[in-house]
């Protein structure tokens, strides 16, 4: 056979399907939606664990039919470990379709909760920093605060470090939520 | 059936369903998907199906004598059969005694049905006696599982239980059933099915089809790798005629035995770990591998960036999740190996035949080089004459069940398997106890066979109690202990790689084995020497009952060829220590 050098492998002679795991790990946002039935939140969270593959975040609810309940898991890999999630996930028998909407222009948000540590005088600069993140002061009491942002991932965690010099009693976050943009749904799109 | 109306009238109606408890309801799903027999063991919550099950004329339950045994019997009854094996257990400790055979089944993907009792549903998290979250426990080892919540859905769950489970990739499923749930009745029958999220793809895609043809016509050193995946779709013709047509040499994988006639001129046996020096240099030196129906499992492979390093490889798999899981796969066509080597079949008739005559002497000059040989001085007695003597007093289709461990690599190396369907051993999980019970799930399946066992002495005593039940059921089988007083293969991992530490591998008080044997009711023989071998297999082989042989051999017999662990498959070592390859 005269061919060029089987693509797996490495400019190293090394065969790539031995250093894929645990190379190059980024972030995969997974839209997946299963059937609505007791178990199956614990049989996908199963798999993870089984597999030895690392959620990141895992948000679940139901959709507009309630017979679904859609999850959006953010995984951390790399592309040959995500094709292997994607495909064990396919095989939980009640997931019906899995998207990949890492690639794919999607909105994503979370919701966080922050119970900061105010006097009246840092009150007032608080509730400015929770304004231009449009944020919502929740509650207020006499020495903390609580605010809740709603936002990707970048614009919670730059709320985040504002508020950190004044002192974060506590903090409580959803995992990320996804939709594909546009007229598409999300099972449409991705792969 | 007749009903009597409010006015007094009796009316016939055809299609009213029967009232029936929910157990019953399962014993008629059982009757549908045509089971006759299955292998279990009563308890508390179990009790109405068992009840169930009294009456009934149709289905031949096996009590076994550990429901572990159940299970692997179950799993024999499948690969014998290629249909569902079924097993019973009740709940908590019946239940999690089935998981070692449920993980085993899951990892050779075996089809099997595990019906268990639960408490009752209102007692459920309760911590009620006997209970345990089967569902949850039992979630990892299965492709599928059931709680089932209520008698009306039982016809379903049972319908769908056995679709899932012998579709597609086989797996267990597991059913479980509150103990309310089996008593209440139901006049619930099945419907249509109806599995959203579940529906295997069996057609090969052509335009892969064709590019496996053109990268068949285009080699110069192709290799065929069968695994049990080619058995399971019974593609074994299929493959027989790929090779044969084309001229191309075969290896299979240790759950791939029988799937290729090992009498035909282009077998190599087996690959990996254990497998002939002349496959494994095959299979580093191909240049195109075809996987049919394998999963590329280490020991097979092997050190991965050694395996198979120049060859473009073709993988055909029922299940899209093995393909480029473990190796890359650049022809990959997710299908039934039936169909998908018959396409290929059918497309090689519009291309050449690669030419493989060079490929097929190089491969006889290993075949010389690294000869599967073993010796024996007088007076002597090793494992490999035992299994070839029971390999000429035996026919062709004969079916062979092993337990795990030295004696089962043996079994594969020196016993011939020319038939599908004939091989039956735990790959995956390793299951030592495994070969007595799959023995009696394989007589079962195919009374009219030969069925033998070849065990060793650490795994036969793992499931002894299992020939309490062969003797009760009147099965006729020869069962043959390679006894070496030793965890063979981990002395022989002690031995080889761990400086002869031998911790807790040497098994010097095992009983009698003859005499144990005897004292089930079974019939026992003692060999010590190679002298009268072939007369005792032969007595044993006439015995119309379990017979069962303690054939003590040379305990320093190690098996070779053998690639260490982590090495490359062209990185085995022989006999007496001397390197195999790398020595062109």
């Amino acid at each position: 056979m005269s061919r060029g050098a089987p693509s797996r492998r490495l400019s190293t002679g090394v065969r790539e399907d031995a250093v894929a795991r645990g190379a190059d790990e980024t972030e995969y946002t997974l839209s997946v939606l299963v059937e609505n039935k007791p178990g199956v939140l614990s049989r996908v969270a199963g798999l993870f664990t089984r597999r030895n593959f690392n959620i990141d975040s895992l948000a679940v609810g139901e959709t507009e039919n309630p017979e679904y309940s859609r999850m959006t898991i953010v995984v951390e890999g790399n592309d040959k470990t995500v094709e292997q999630v994607k495909k064990q996930l396919n095989k939980v028998i009640p997931v019906i379709k899995v998207s990949d909407l890492t690639d794919d222009d999607s909105v994503d948000r979370e919701l966080a909760m922050y119970k900061v540590s105010c006097d009246p005088e840092t009150r007032g600069e608080i509730m400015q920093i929770a304004e231009s993140f449009r944020a919502n002061v929740v509650d207020m009491g006499a020495e903390a605060v609580v605010v809740e942002v709603t936002g990707d991932t970048e614009k919670v965690e730059a709320m985040e470090d504002m508020l950190r010099g004044f002192g974060i009693k506590e903090t409580v976050r959803t995992g990320r939520i996804s939709l594909a943009r546009g007229e598409k749904t999300t099972d449409e799109t991705g792969n | 059936m007749s009903k009597t109306r409010e006015d007094g009238e009796t009316t016939e109606e055809k299609e009213a369903p029967t009232t029936r408890r929910g157990a019953e309801a399962l014993v008629e799903g059982l009757k549908q998907e045509g089971v006759d027999t299955m292998f279990g063991i009563t308890g508390g919550a179990v009790m109405p199906v068992y009840d169930a099950l009294y009456d009934d004329e149709d289905i031949d339950h096996i009590m076994m004598g550990h429901e572990q045994g159940a299970a692997h019997a179950a799993e024999a009854y499948h690969s014998v059969t290629g249909r569902p094996g079924v097993c019973l257990a009740t709940s908590g400790p019946g239940a999690t005694n089935l998981i070692t055979g449920l993980a085993d089944a899951d990892m050779d993907s075996r089809s099997i049905i595990a019906v268990t009792g639960q408490v009752p549903t209102e007692m459920i998290g309760n911590d009620a006696f006997q209970e345990t979250d089967m569902r949850g426990v039992s979630m990892p080892v299965t492709k599928h599982n059931y709680l089932v919540k209520d008698e009306d859905e039982v016809p379903d769950t049972v319908q769908e239980a056995f679709y899932v489970s012998n579709t597609g990739r086989p797996g267990p499923v597991v059913v479980d059933m509150p103990k309310d749930v089996s008593k209440n009745d139901t006049d619930a029958v099945r419907g249509e099915l109806n599995i959203e999220g579940y529906s295997p793809n069996y057609e090969g895609h052509p335009r892969q089809v064709k590019k496996a043809a053109e990268a068949i016509e285009g080699a110069d050193k192709p290799l065929i790798f069968a695994g049990g995946g080619a058995i399971m779709a019974d593609a074994a013709d299929e493959v027989r005629e790929l090779a044969n047509e084309n001229r191309i040499p075969v290896t299979t994988s240790l759950q791939g035995l029988g799937g290729f006639p090992e009498d035909n001129d282009l077998s190599l046996g087996m690959l990996g770990m254990h497998g002939t020096g002349y496959a494994n240099r095959a299979v580093t030196d191909c240049d195109l591998l075809i996987g049919i129906g394998v999963r590329f499992d280490d020991r097979a492979t092997g050190k991965i960036e050694s395996f198979a390093p120049s060859a473009e490889v073709i993988h055909v798999d029922i299940d899209p999740a093995e393909i480029s899981k473990n190796i890359h796969a650049d022809i990959p066509i997710v299908g039934d190996a039936k169909r998908v080597v018959g396409d290929i079949n059918d497309e090689m008739a519009s291309h050449a035949s690669p030419d493989t005559e060079d490929w097929l002497d190089t491969l006889n000059d290993w075949r010389e080089k690294y000869p599967m040989e073993y010796e024996q001085e007088d007076g002597e007695l090793k494992p490999q004459y035992v299994i070839e003597e029971l390999d000429d007093r035996t026919p062709d289709d004969t079916i062979v069940c092993t337990g795990v461990g030295q004696h089962q690599m043996w079994a594969a190396q020196w016993y011939e398997y020319n038939e599908p369907r004939t091989w039956i051993s735990s790959g995956g999980l390793g299951t030592m106890g495994c070969g007595l019970p799959m023995t009696i799930g394989a007589k079962l399946a195919a009374p009219d066979k030969e069925v033998v066992c070849i065990d060793g002495d650490g795994s036969f005593l793992m499931t002894v109690q299992e020939l309490a039940t062969a003797v009760r059921e009147e099965l006729d089988f020869t069962l043959v202990i390679i006894n070496n007083y030793y965890m063979g293969m981990v002395r022989q991992w002690q031995e080889l790689f761990s400086d002869e530490r031998y911790a807790e591998s040497e098994l010097p008080h095992l009983p009698e084995f003859d005499k144990i044997a005897e004292a089930f009711g079974a019939k026992g023989w003692r060999l010590t020497e190679s002298e009268n071998v072939g007369e005792v297999l032969e007595e044993a082989l006439e015995y119309d009952g379990p017979s069962v042989i303690d054939a003590v051999i040379d305990p320093n017999e190690n098996v070779f060829p053998m690639v260490p662990a982590g090495s490359g498959n062209d990185e085995f070592i022989m006999g007496k220590g001397t390197q195999g390859s790398r020595i062109s």
